[in-house]
């Protein structure tokens, strides 16, 4: 890899000033820069580590109820934050569901929301991708593309945003707390992260040296703890990005749904929130004609970006109809040992596992 | 087990309790303690770094590459181009027998495949030379790509494998397709496969004077010394290469590689002691890979269910400057009875790495094809495909008339079906579900791999403490052998296993030929087998031609070589230590070698082949196509088994790797480019734990006089074949869905 300072501030301030210089990374547990930077696709000039800021490792509930979640504590940590996970299953079901133990040990919550995409044509750099480097073009649009993007995605760009953690925290209207050169601000997930659009190589709404400090669930979250579901689809039964994802979580009122919210992941270059598919459901007594109309209305939008993709449009319809099924009845009291997979029992039972 | 087979001193007979224990491998403290050393572990005084610059073109030329911007870079020691690359004394081009493959050692400009070393950049550290290779920027005039196996310019290879013959027939078999009650035609595709062992292609490569010292893995110590004596124009016997340990080799490690030998070369350029490992995406090219294949299967019976015709046809490509042909069809040629037989090959060539050897080359990529074939045929005969199979039993070796000079198949079928509950399957699929309303299938294969026999030689001394040694240059790739042949070497001399030291893994050790093609153990096997017989041969007529000793005069009665001791065979209470005899004879030592190879004449009448029967339970999500194989069961015949712990582990490696080939393993090749686009462990799918299913193993007695003295078949690959179809077929079996496209995926099931 190429030369680079390495720089440890002890403040956020000094931080942020350090990292809005142009060729600054921040750089937290490193699980996806550090391999970026072996294989070239990043060449930082400057490393600011922030792993010995004060103040970004915690979890907290605020006065409100809202649940604060330090960039940098660890997706296992959070995960396995007994009280956390009662509060907000499908978010702990996600981030257990994604890449291995030893990668969630150090990945933080900040790095899962900055992590890259995973597409090939991207990483490999005698590809042109024009997310790596601004108009090259884009050679998944006609390559090796089985697993692309079927929303959001344009003629620059259709590749996929790799992240669990981040479809439940779409779903439940989180908030990303950041600092930056111009100050503190809030940033709803929903709108962090950016579709590609003509400039694929903006990622997210963050400025130059914009630090995410941590990522706020608001105290209505907690409301769909007794029906949320992760579902995550593979092409292994472990260690293997989504093919499609969703996130389903109702809080019903009696034998009615009286809020639904449902994301998915693996379909767009970010989270995708399927509000008219939540509408839907409000109201309504559920059975699996309405889940399925959820679902319908969840992928209205979809189109293949290449031919070998359109399978995951009616994919992602039976993987919200299904999440939908599972949160309806209910979230189980324990994470299953197969997590966020349709091979994780639902009727119980001893299995080889 | 019977008394082993004594022909190298039928006078003489050694009893040994070693063979047939489960013991566990003597390396395994020492690999998870980290206490093993692997070639990259290496430490040499002075040690340079050496990274390789990797053509990102697939066929072309370079024409330019920034040296100087590499050199300026802190730390840059060299840049070796072909400009100033060491001479070699042999053409890297040259192929003077077909276990030479072409090399790519810098010797010009062209660029032959995607990930071709085109430039070492060598640096004081790894990260400097990495960021020296980056810094080369090569430019090329650039060729359009070929790939895929439909590249034009099909065309009938002479030999495929290792000179076995394109074409083979018996019987005829359009006339069988004619006349049959039923038939099923179907072609499969099995995509490019990388060895990926867990230990990249690494080197430390060290010239003293005329002396070259290199450790590097090698399944073939004695062949990787030859290699290199011929390239650096060296006398073989002042080249040492150890590998004490290799972290997988599959094939992969058969031949030294180009990257290693570009080691050697940066060494030689620089003065100084060299190291050099491959990234893990630097191997998806000049060390070798499994070829894509493209099957066409034409089966026919009678209205009984009897073959009356099977041709099995394959289309494969090898790279377009040397031949390795996978010979897939080939396994056509044993498994079922028929009396019309055919198996054909054809080939492209593509601008990719050579393919090579991968564990069970030919028979993993036909087994899978066949085995989803005979399942379509048992489909389309109404049949269960166990019945199926065992209508269509081979007595004999179908297409060669031989008899099998054994084979438990029946038995394999027999306890693997009854172990695994076969008769609770049902004939239609998409019948079976569990609790959770997820597909149930089961689906089976048979499994088959021939029983080879190469070349190794051994040695064997009987030192005055009464203790022994034992040395062959054999490779322990992980699958045990270190443990294995002690075993083996300790009962050659009649000596508990604590007694003897076993010496392996150098070349400066007697030749022990290759770790490869099953036959590791049966051959060196074999060979230190003999050298024990040899040298307690030689004990013994101390011994009995001695009048001072208790065994004078035991010539004609022969002595038994126990626990240390010789006695007589005819009076047992009669005896005399190792160590008494040698002290009387005021020896330090005596030794003996041993060797073996192919007995011609058991090859010529019989047919020799380890056989498998694999049942395989997989659950399918109904709306995803999802799948996970949920129990395996293989019931293997093969013969003596040395160590039955080892010998269950490496079926159980092969048994998951044929759930890995069904299910996961693919390169995504970009057709346009050549390039792998999934060169790393990440995106290249082979099952993680969560995939792998509950295993079991059996191994069904089998006594074979006629392999070896040992009886020994080999399990190193078979346990692939038979798995991956029948992971395939249960599949099938639980969904109704056919997939010929391998490896299955859920889009091809839900699509």
């Amino acid at each position: 890899m190429n030369r680079f300072e390495y720089l440890r501030p002890a403040t956020a301030a000094d931080a942020v000033a350090a990292a809005a210089q142009p060729g600054a990374a921040y750089l937290a547990a490193g699980t996806n820069l550090l391999d970026l930077m072996k294989g070239g696709i990043a060449r930082p000039d400057t490393l600011v580590d922030i792993t010995r800021l004060p103040g970004l490792d915690t979890v907290e509930t605020l006065p409100d109820g809202s649940t604060r979640i330090g960039a940098l504590v660890r997706n296992a940590r959070l995960a396995h934050d007994a009280g956390f996970a009662r509060r907000y299953p499908a978010v702990a079901e996600a981030l257990l569901s994604g890449a291995s133990p030893q990668l969630r040990n150090a990945a933080t919550a900040g790095g899962n929301l900055l992590q890259r995409t995973r597409c090939t044509y991207f990483y490999d750099t005698a590809s042109a991708c024009n997310k790596r480097q601004p108009g090259s073009g884009c050679d998944a649009l006609h390559g090796d593309n089985r697993l692309h993007a079927v929303l959001g995605w344009s003629e620059r760009c259709i590749a996929t945003h790799p992240s669990d953690f981040c479809v439940p925290l779409a779903a439940l209207d989180a908030v990303v707390e950041t600092h930056g050169p111009a100050g503190p601000r809030e940033i709803p997930l929903e709108a962090f992260h950016l579709l590609p659009g003509d400039a694929p190589e903006r990622e997210t709404v963050l400025q130059p040296g914009e630090l995410i400090l941590a990522v706020r669930l608001p105290p209505q979250a907690a409301e769909f703890a007794a029906h949320s579901r992760y579902l995550k689809v593979r092409e292994r039964t472990s260690y293997a990005f989504a093919v499609a994802s969703a996130a389903a979580a109702l809080r019903m009122e009696g034998d009615r749904v009286a809020e639904a919210r449902i994301a998915l992941g693996g379909v767009a270059l970010k989270p995708w929130r399927a509000r008219e598919a939540e509408a839907l459901l409000a109201g309504q007594k559920p059975d699996a004609a309405l889940f399925r109309r959820a679902a319908d209305a969840a992928l209205a939008d979809a189109r293949p970006s290449a031919p070998a993709n359109a399978f995951k449009i009616e994919l992602a319809r039976r993987i919200v109809a299904r999440a939908l099924t599972l949160a309806a009845a209910g979230t189980p009291n324990r994470i299953p040992a197969l997590p966020a997979s349709p091979f994780a029992h639902q009727t119980g039972g001893a299995h080889h596992a | 087990m019977p008394e082993l087979k004594l022909n190298q001193a039928p006078a003489h007979v050694r009893h040994g309790s070693n063979m047939g224990q489960p013991l566990t491998r003597r390396d395994g403290v020492l690999k998870v303690t980290g206490a093993a050393p692997y070639a990259a572990d290496s430490k040499v005084e002075g040690l340079l770094h050496a990274v390789l610059a990797v053509s990102t073109i697939a066929r072309g030329r370079v024409t330019h590459l920034d040296v100087a911007a590499a050199k300026a870079h802190p730390g840059v020691v060299d840049v070796m181009t072909p400009e100033n690359r060491p001479a070699l004394a042999e053409d890297p081009d040259a192929k003077t027998n077909p276990f030479m493959f072409r090399l790519d050692l810098l010797q010009n400009d062209r660029v032959r495949y995607p990930n071709q070393p085109i430039a070492v950049v060598i640096a004081d550290t790894l990260e400097a030379a990495t960021e020296g290779a980056a810094l080369l920027a090569p430019r090329y005039e650039t060729e359009p790509a070929r790939a895929g196996l439909d590249t034009e310019g099909r065309f009938s290879p002479n030999t495929v494998g290792v000179g076995n013959p394109a074409e083979a027939s018996h019987g005829d078999v359009e006339a069988g397709l004619a006349g049959a009650a039923k038939r099923v035609e179907a072609t499969y595709e099995t995509p490019a496969q990388y060895h990926n062992a867990m230990e990249p292609h690494a080197i430390v490569a060290h010239f003293e004077g005329d002396r070259l010292t290199v450790d590097t893995p090698s399944q073939g110590l004695a062949m990787a010394q030859g290699r290199l004596a011929g390239l650096f124009g060296m006398d073989p016997k002042n080249i040492l290469v150890r590998s004490p340990f290799l972290g997988g080799g599959f094939g992969s490690k058969g031949f030294i590689a180009g990257p290693q030998i570009l080691g050697v070369l940066a060494a030689k350029l620089t003065g100084r002691p060299v190291k050099l490992v491959l990234r893990r995406e630097h191997m998806y090219g000049p060390v070798g890979h499994r070829a894509p294949t493209r099957q066409t299967l034409r089966l026919a019976t009678d209205g009984d269910g009897a073959l009356q015709a099977l041709h099995h046809h394959t289309l494969t490509a090898s790279s377009t400057f040397d031949d390795f042909f996978e010979p897939a069809s080939d396994i056509a040629h044993t498994l079922y009875a028929s009396p019309a037989i055919r198996t054909s090959h054809e080939a492209v060539r593509v601008d990719s790495g050579t393919p090579l050897f991968m564990r069970a080359p030919g028979e993993a990529t036909g087994s899978i094809a066949l085995e989803s074939a005979i399942d379509e045929m048992a489909e389309a005969c109404g049949m269960d495909p166990l019945e199926f199979r065992l209508k269509n039993y081979a007595e004999i070796e179908p297409l060669s008339g031989k008899p099998f000079s054994s084979k438990a198949l029946r038995e394999c079928y027999r306890q693997g079906a009854e172990r695994f509950g076969w008769s609770k399957r049902s004939l239609a699929p998409r019948q079976m579900r569990d609790a959770d309303g997820l597909l149930v299938g089961y689906g089976m294969g048979t499994a088959t791999f021939p029983a080879l026999m190469f070349q190794a030689n051994a040695k064997a001394i009987i030192k005055r403490d009464g203790t022994g040694v034992v040395e062959s240059g054999t490779h322990d790739m992980g699958q045990g052998a270190w443990t294995a042949f002690a075993q083996v070497a300790a009962d050659s001399l009649g000596l508990d296993i604590e007694q003897i030291e076993y010496r392996a893994g150098r070349s400066d050790l007697p030749d022990a030929g290759i770790a490869g093609g099953s036959a590791h153990t049966a051959t060196a096997g074999t060979a230190i087998h003999r050298a024990g017989a040899a040298v307690i041969a030689k004990l013994a007529a101390l011994a009995t031609e001695n009048p001072d000793s208790p065994l004078y005069g035991a010539g004609n009665a022969g002595v038994i070589a126990r626990e240390g001791r010789l006695h007589r065979r005819d009076d047992e209470s009669r005896s005399e230590t190792f160590a008494a005899i040698l002290d009387r004879a005021g020896l330090d030592q005596i030794e003996e070698s041993g060797a073996a190879a192919t007995d011609p004449a058991a090859a010529g009448a019989y047919a020799m082949h380890a056989h498998g029967a694999v049942f395989a339970e997989v659950k399918v999500d109904p709306d995803f196509g999802q799948i996970r194989a949920t129990r395996l069961v293989g019931a293997f015949a093969a013969g003596r088994i040395i160590n039955p712990k080892l010998v269950r582990s490496q079926l159980f490696g092969g048994m998951i790797w044929g759930v890995s080939f069904a299910l996961h393993e693919h390169a995504a090749v970009d057709h346009r480019t050549g390039r792998v686009m999934n060169p790393n462990l990440g995106e290249y799918h082979i099952p993680v734990n969560a995939d792998v299913p509950a295993l079991e193993a059996i191994t069904v007695d089998e006594h074979d006089p006629h392999v070896n003295d040992l009886g020994v078949k080999g399990v190193g690959e078979i346990g692939i074949t038979g798995s991956a179809g029948a992971v395939a077929n249960a599949v099938w079996h639980a969904t109704g869905v056919r997939v010929r496209n391998f490896p299955i995926t859920l889009d091809q099931l839900i699509g």
